[in-house]
């Protein structure tokens, strides 16, 4: 029960990042659209990433998106762990990794989305 | 690699071969090999996007490394990888939740594969992959990104 849990979590994260990471790619790979990019220049120039710094509708899709990335990401890794067949103890203790070096890179990311906005707004 | 307690267990070569299988099954192998190069990619980009914190001048340094052509390359991979790993993965879960797979039938001979159900999604899902990596590409090569 707890697996199909995980598993349907892994599903909805995949959905979550489809719709937001999609609008990452088009942000940052179609610059053509100009979504979010208001400086002339490419998408990596200063005042656009300022500017989407500043923005409190991508920090927040961005943190969820970290947050969604992570656990699909650790989630999928530990299945195909799983599938070769590691020991029950060994397993565990993946499993605890993983979930402690995802809840650090998410604190890293999040850390990184809320001072790069406050740094911006004070600039 | 087969394990003496269990016969049908073949470790990372029955993981890696698809065997018999249609082009959906290598299609299955390469979501997860997608994946975990997207999963080591993100970890890395986690660190790189964070530079931006530290200021104009370092995000400037750190971005002159980043248009080097290798990396511009790399980067257009991971834009490849992650349309593919996307549009795939739908299928996938269409595939899972019993979407795409057509009608339970009797089992009458000639026999149809639900596979025959599933390739025109596939079919679709690939050509989607095609012109979003062509429009992604295009943008590497002459946009100013």
């Amino acid at each position: 029960m707890k697996e199909t849990a995980y598993w349907t979590w892994f599903i909805i994260a995949a959905l979550v990042i489809f719709v937001i990471a999609g609008l990452h790619m088009v942000v940052m790979h179609l610059p053509m659209f100009g979504v979010f990019n208001p400086e002339s220049g490419a998408v990596t120039d200063w005042g656009n990433v300022a500017f989407r710094s500043k923005n409190q509708f991508l920090a927040f899709t961005y943190i969820i998106l970290l947050g969604a990335v992570l656990y699909h990401g650790f989630y999928g890794l530990r299945t195909i762990v799983f599938e070769l067949g590691p020991k029950k103890s060994f397993q565990d203790g993946f499993t605890v990794i993983l979930w402690i070096v995802g809840l650090v890179l998410f604190g890293i990311g999040t850390y990184a989305a809320i001072a790069a906005k406050a740094l911006e707004t004070a600039l | 690699m087969a394990n003496k307690q269990f016969d049908n267990h073949l470790g990372i070569v029955g993981w890696l071969g698809g065997g018999r299988w249609g082009v959906e099954r290598y299609l299955y192998i390469l979501q997860r090999l997608t994946g975990l190069g997207l999963l080591l990619f993100f970890m890395m980009h986690i660190f790189a996007s964070s530079v931006r914190i530290c200021g104009p001048e370092s995000w400037a340094a750190a971005m002159k490394i980043l248009k080097n052509p290798v990396l511009k390359l790399g980067e257009f991979c991971v834009f490849v990888l992650f349309s593919f790993h996307a549009l795939n993965g739908i299928r996938l879960i269409l595939i899972e939740l019993g979407l795409a797979v057509g009608k339970a039938e009797e089992p009458v001979y000639p026999y149809k594969s639900s596979l025959n159900n599933q390739r025109p999604l596939m079919v679709i899902a690939m050509v989607l992959v095609a012109i979003i990596i062509i429009a992604g590409g295009y943008n590497t090569i002459f946009g100013s990104h």
